[in-house]
């Protein structure tokens, strides 16, 4: 009889948690950007073991996401390029950033397969303006004084598709070579001045590997899982770093998120003795005012679970987690900005 | 048929038949209606551009995201080009190959190398463009290309479409994958309406001595001559519209360039590489705009492909 009773009390158990799961379970749903797929993707799988709610993403591009926030059609949309404070003004839109990366330099040269090579912001600049074309170029050769650099044309390999990568990537040359500034300027495509396009990492990894000389820029984890030859970078201290977990996570440290309107911020060129010149972050936009409050107030819970347990997932797929400090101050924004439809903080 | 059955078929059939038709028809007006709809979005999503730059689109070479400086040129030229190529060479390959299978081929063999041609025409085009990245590039790059780089580079005129170093990418690779693709296509339309020609007037040249040669260019191709056209123009449809296997080698790079050994672009590519992340109304219109203008040389070609064919068969029709 007692048996038959916690049966059935075990029954009415998992039956009154499934409803209210059922309840709950309004799953949230976000679009854009490709680059922090995986990691939105992992999370969003552990989040579901732990709370039961699901989180969909949609990684259609940076372009998408941006029209698909707009559309009202997502709870959230992510973006490799912060919006601009006016734009994000205009759209009703917040932001913050939720995961972060670097772009590397990897390069192939048969002749030296060994060699270490360093560079600088603005070498790299000129190789992708097409004024440095051979490897034994002077400016190269003093940068590297141990390497025995051959009398061979640079290839150069960009992307073709538009991307996160590329943003940072012209974002950095913008910032370190003026020419590069006002001929090319910085977005998730621009025109380049020379060079072989490849599609996505794979594509400028895969052209890399193939042409002797080439030189070209893929995002770190590729870099590292694809065991690449990947260049040191003088930074912008004068100090020549290697990418790392450190080197990111310094460049992340020396910024100043609480100075930057609307968190409109890239993480290229900061100043720090171990920064990676390159680092950058993947940025979620969600409206300012909030028709459905429950399910931003799901989107923010979801963010704040994954700021907190999120970390060592992010490692695995080698992106830096956001350090503690910029959360907090995240954490702040989302109380301040976003507001239910009677004005109402939603978090 | 009983009369019980052919009374019950009477009385039940007038309205299923009208019902039915009126399904057919649906269906029919279904596809011009969804042409139409595809028409005018891109017409609407085209606008800005449209009213921006006007018609200088098609000639400008600019492409300039960041400074939202759109023009077509290069992905036009290159679509144009790389069809170009795939033709050239896919057309006499076709040619030969339904020759083969239609005068020449023993009867035991007919059969599987006609499956073979159409299997090949099954692969999707994504496997090619891997294949072609791959595989065909690297051997392109170290055998074929200074090789053609040495030999022909230093002709004047002609010496510039081979200029430049060995990339194994480009142009001359995307028309090459190009042409492997469009040759399953012209081949089997050729195999078919050289087929159509009736064997008395084969036999009739044959029996006045003619040789297999002159059967097959004075008689098989006059009178098949028209069709060939149209399924050369079903083969440059595919080639003009073809995007992940052309994306993977063709370079991607948005310049204009006389040598077939550099990158180029095509539209179809352009599309499918930025449209991802085309942010600004400027940028998103430019690249409705690019399929807008695939979209009319696609249906220009087809157009004028059904209208030989539709020759053909008229033709067909008065001579029996």
């Amino acid at each position: 009889m007692i048996k038959i009773e916690l049966a059935s009390r075990a029954l009415g158990f998992a039956a009154a948690a499934s409803l209210s799961w059922g309840a709950l379970a309004a799953d949230i749903t976000g679009a854009g950007a490709t680059f922090p797929y995986p990691i939105y993707a992992k999370w969003a799988d552990a989040y579901k073991k732990a709370t039961g709610v699901g989180m969909n993403y949609q990684s259609i591009g940076s372009g998408g996401g941006i029209k698909q926030i707009t559309a009202k059609t997502v709870d959230f949309g992510a973006s490799d390029m912060p919006m601009k404070p006016e734009d994000l003004e205009k759209n009703g839109l917040m932001q913050f950033p939720a995961i972060m990366g670097g772009d590397v330099i990897v390069y192939n040269l048969k002749s030296v397969p060994t060699a270490a090579i360093v560079l600088t912001g603005p070498l790299i600049a000129d190789i992708y303006l097409g004024k440095i074309r051979k490897w034994n170029d002077a400016a190269l050769a003093r940068q590297n004084p141990g390497v025995k650099l051959p009398d061979q044309a640079i290839s150069v390999v960009h992307r073709s598709d538009g991307s996160g990568t590329t943003f940072i990537f012209t974002n950095y040359l913008s910032r370190v070579s003026e020419e590069w500034k006002t001929r090319v300027g910085e977005g998730t495509s621009v025109a380049w001045p020379t060079g072989v396009g490849g599609k996505g990492n794979e594509g400028v990894a895969s052209y890399v590997q193939r042409i002797d000389g080439a030189i070209g820029y893929v995002e770190y984890a590729y870099a590292k899982q694809n065991r690449l030859s990947v260049a040191k970078m003088t930074n912008r201290d004068g100090n020549v770093v290697a990418p790392s977990d450190e080197t990111f996570a310094a460049a992340a440290a020396g910024a100043d998120w609480s100075k930057a309107p609307g968190m409109y911020l890239v993480l290229t060129d900061q100043p720090g003795k171990q920064s990676w010149p390159m680092t950058g972050a993947s940025f979620i936009l969600m409206r300012k005012v909030q028709e459905k409050a429950e399910n931003a107030k799901e989107v923010l819970k979801f963010f704040d679970w994954s700021f907190r347990n999120g970390q060592k997932m992010a490692d695995e797929l080698d992106y830096v987690p956001i350090p503690a400090p910029v959360v907090k101050l995240i954490q702040s924004t989302w109380k301040s900005q976003i507001k239910d439809a009677s004005g109402k903080a939603v978090y | 048929m009983s009369d019980l059955q052919s009374q019950h078929y009477a009385r039940s059939a007038p309205w299923k038949d009208v019902a039915f038709e009126w399904l057919t028809r649906a269906f029919a007006f279904l596809v011009f209606s969804i042409l139409a709809a595809i028409l005018v979005s891109l017409l609407a999503g085209s606008q800005p551009t449209l009213q921006k730059y006007g018609v200088s689109f098609i000639w400008s070479h600019d492409w300039d995201p960041v400074k939202e400086q759109f023009g077509a040129l290069v992905p036009i030229y290159g679509t144009v080009l790389s069809s170009l190529i795939a033709m050239l060479i896919g057309v006499p390959v076709s040619f030969g190959i339904a020759l083969f299978l239609t005068e020449l081929s023993p009867r035991w063999l007919k059969r599987p190398l006609g499956t073979a041609i159409e299997l090949l025409a099954a692969i999707p085009s994504i496997i090619y463009g891997m294949w072609g990245l791959f595989v065909f590039v690297p051997l392109f790059q170290t055998h074929l290309q200074p090789l053609l780089i040495d030999a022909l580079g230093d002709l004047p005129l002609l010496g510039a479409l081979f200029e430049g170093p060995p990339l194994g990418i480009g142009m001359l690779t995307a028309g090459l994958i190009l042409s492997v693709m469009v040759i399953p296509f012209i081949a089997a339309v050729m195999r078919d309406v050289f087929e159509l020609v009736p064997p008395m007037l084969k036999e009739s040249a044959y029996g006045l001595g003619a040789t297999t040669w002159e059967v097959v260019w004075r008689v098989v191709l006059p009178y098949a001559r028209v069709g060939v056209i149209g399924g050369v123009m079903l083969g440059l449809g595919r080639a003009l519209g073809e995007t992940m296997a052309v994306t993977f080698v063709i370079g991607n790079a948005h310049r204009l360039a006389a040598s077939l050994m550099a990158p180029g672009n095509s539209i179809a590519s352009a599309l499918a590489n930025e449209f991802t992340e085309a942010v600004g109304d400027l940028y998103f219109s430019a690249l409705i705009e690019l399929g807008l203008i695939l979209f009319l040389i696609t249906t220009i070609v087809l157009g004028l492909s059904k209208l030989l064919l539709l020759r053909l068969t008229r033709r067909e029709g008065t001579r029996t």
